[in-house]
């Protein structure tokens, strides 16, 4: 007994982790090393694979639907991340101040992030309703023409854009304002008595000072938009047609509606590479700022 | 005030300036006050709209002009309950929620720890690295492995997928925690006698109880949330409330209400558990990147 407790004490930097890092090389690992192996296959779900090398690669480069994914891809996350970080700094800068109910306040934005997303999609998909949804009726009343939203192609991405930026402004205002709460507040005395405006007391040291809060904010939401499913699913499930169909949304089909898994497994590889460039590239920003 | 009430003042005298910008402060606060009040109502609206929704009977509900004013009718709850199921959905979400959650803890505790002690930066890194991955990726290998093993639609195969859902979280949150248990207080337990395993046992975890209370509610939260590994590794034994409200869209008739009052029940829990840990959610949306 007593060996055993000296030999655990003197591995222990081995032995805590050792679960933890077994539960990482089985589940997220060897499924990582099994979609480059099954990408290399024709392999449907209860089927026998083929063999045919790159294939689905040459496949994948050549499928218009797949071209579709990536850009309905990029247009959700290139749109969605840039209106939320603006409309973020702008919660934060509203709500960095003394007010009545501040503390209610920052709870009611904590709701849109941390609620069921499937609970959160169904409801909006009610006030997308075309004929009985109540942002036709606002529209309506602001005197302007109704529209289908989800169910109009060309409307079916900016409307997700809408779900995705209610939901996630918030979170990058809180960042924010936990960033804008650690300015000394002599920053901005000595600015006051120098005569600044507020305009450039916000610019030249808010700004300046939460910048890294900024491009931590960007990472996540963008890393996060890029694989936005439950919404995108739940709302449209890629429609009208494929009109908001996403890389994320077609891997899922191939996979589980088509069971095309070697396909599936390609079109995975792909996105895992877009989403972990993309945090690598703008983790290499943050280095910078 | 006072000036606002007094005689108005000459024009270009130093009262006159003061009482413009005490009107020009008092126009400003106006104006935050609005942009305050307008930013919630925005953020709450849906929530506003789901539980209304939820109380309305199906007329009202598909009433082209929206009717704000109604008796509000507990039938849509009592229908939702009844026909799907829905006790049965819960228990599975509790269930699946549950299980990964402690065996979350029971990984991530230790890993957590002793990436605090001993610095291992590199693991760290690495479960940063499982969090940014789209979850997709796992999905289709999974699904062949349990599908060959005969999981499909069992509690082992949604634990085990959930799991990797809780415990970077456990994981990130707790390295902080621990990281701020001083050193001597573990030293001073080894002086006695104390194994690791016992110093961590007994002196570093209950020290850091807050936060593994916080970790826990947020891995089960994120647990809760999860569709898309349920959606595609649950079935009619173990399926979720979120699958199972899914499912209920898809097929028969748009039940505005019976929706309503199924997006409520499923949210309700979150919303409780998220007003006792709110200053950790986005430490733990954020994997410690923003302290709460």
């Amino acid at each position: 007994m007593k060996s055993v407790s000296a030999f655990l004490d003197r591995n222990a930097r081995f032995i805590f982790p050792l679960p933890a890092i077994l539960a990482i090389l089985v589940l997220i690992v060897a499924p990582v090393l099994a979609n480059f192996v099954l990408s290399l296959y024709d392999f449907f779900v209860g089927g026998s694979p083929v063999f045919i090398g790159v294939e689905n690669y040459q496949r994948a480069f050549s499928d218009a639907r797949v071209w579709n994914g990536i850009r309905n891809t990029f247009y959700f996350t290139f749109t969605a991340v840039p209106l939320q970080l603006a409309l973020g700094i702008a919660i934060a800068v509203l709500f960095n101040r003394d007010f009545p109910g501040k503390g209610l306040a920052r709870t009611a934005i904590l709701l849109p992030m941390v609620a069921t997303p499937v609970a959160i999609a169904l409801i909006w998909a009610l006030m997308f309703n075309p004929s009985l949804g109540v942002l036709n009726y606002f529209v309506e009343s602001l005197g302007l023409p109704r529209s289908l939203w989800v169910a109009q192609s060309n409307l079916a991405i900016p409307s997700l854009v809408l779900v995705d930026t209610w939901q996630w402004s918030p979170m990058i205002a809180l960042i924010l304002l936990a960033a804008m709460q650690s300015v000394p507040a002599e920053h901005y005395e000595a600015a006051r008595i120098d005569g600044a405006s507020g305009w450039q007391s916000f610019w030249f040291i808010t700004i300046p000072s939460i910048r890294s809060a900024i491009v931590v904010a960007l990472i996540l939401r963008a890393v996060d938009a890029l694989k936005t499913f439950d919404i995108i699913y739940v709302i449209t499930e890629g429609g009208p047609g494929i009109a908001s169909e996403t890389l994320n949304v077609l891997a899922f089909k191939t996979g589980f509606q088509f069971f095309h898994a070697g396909y599936a497994a390609t079109l995975l590889i792909f996105l895992m590479f877009t989403v972990l460039g993309i945090a690598v590239l703008l983790n290499a920003i943050r280095r910078r700022v | 005030m006072s000036a606002l009430a007094s005689t108005t003042p000459e024009r270009g005298s130093a009262a006159w300036a003061r009482a413009r910008a005490q009107r020009l402060k008092l126009l400003k606060n106006v104006g935050i006050a609005a942009l305050i009040v307008a930013t919630l109502a925005v953020m709450l609206f849906p929530f506003y709209w789901m539980v209304l929704t939820s109380l309305r009977s199906q007329v009202d509900n598909v009433s082209r002009i929206p009717v704000w004013f109604f008796t509000p009718t507990w039938a849509n709850y009592r229908n939702v309950i009844a026909r799907n199921d829905f006790l049965e959905f819960t228990w599975n979400s509790f269930v699946i929620a549950g299980l990964s959650t402690f065996f979350g803890l029971v990984l991530g505790l230790p890993a957590a720890y002793s990436i605090a002690r001993f610095k291992q930066d590199g693991l760290a890194l690495a479960i940063l690295i499982a969090r940014l991955t789209p979850y997709i990726t796992y999905l289709v290998p999974w699904y062949l492995a349990f599908r060959a093993l005969g999981l499909i639609d069992t509690y082992v195969a949604l634990t085990l997928t959930h799991l990797i859902v809780g415990m970077p979280l456990i994981v990130w949150i707790m390295i902080s925690f621990f990281e701020n248990v001083p050193q001597d207080l573990e030293e001073a337990a080894f002086v006695d006698g104390a194994t690791r395993i016992g110093a961590f046992w007994r002196v570093i975890l209950p020290l850091s109880a807050p936060g593994i209370v916080a970790a826990s509610i947020l891995a089960f939260i994120f647990s809760w949330n999860q569709f898309l590994f349920s959606l595609v590794l649950s079935g009619p034994n173990t399926r979720p409330v979120p699958v199972a409200v899914f499912n209920f869209i898809s097929y028969g008739q748009i039940d505005f209400g019976g929706l309503g009052a199924a997006a409520v029940l499923i949210t309700l829990p979150v919303i409780i558990l998220t007003l006792v840990i709110q200053r950790w959610i986005v430490t733990g949306l954020t994997m410690g990147a923003v302290k709460g």
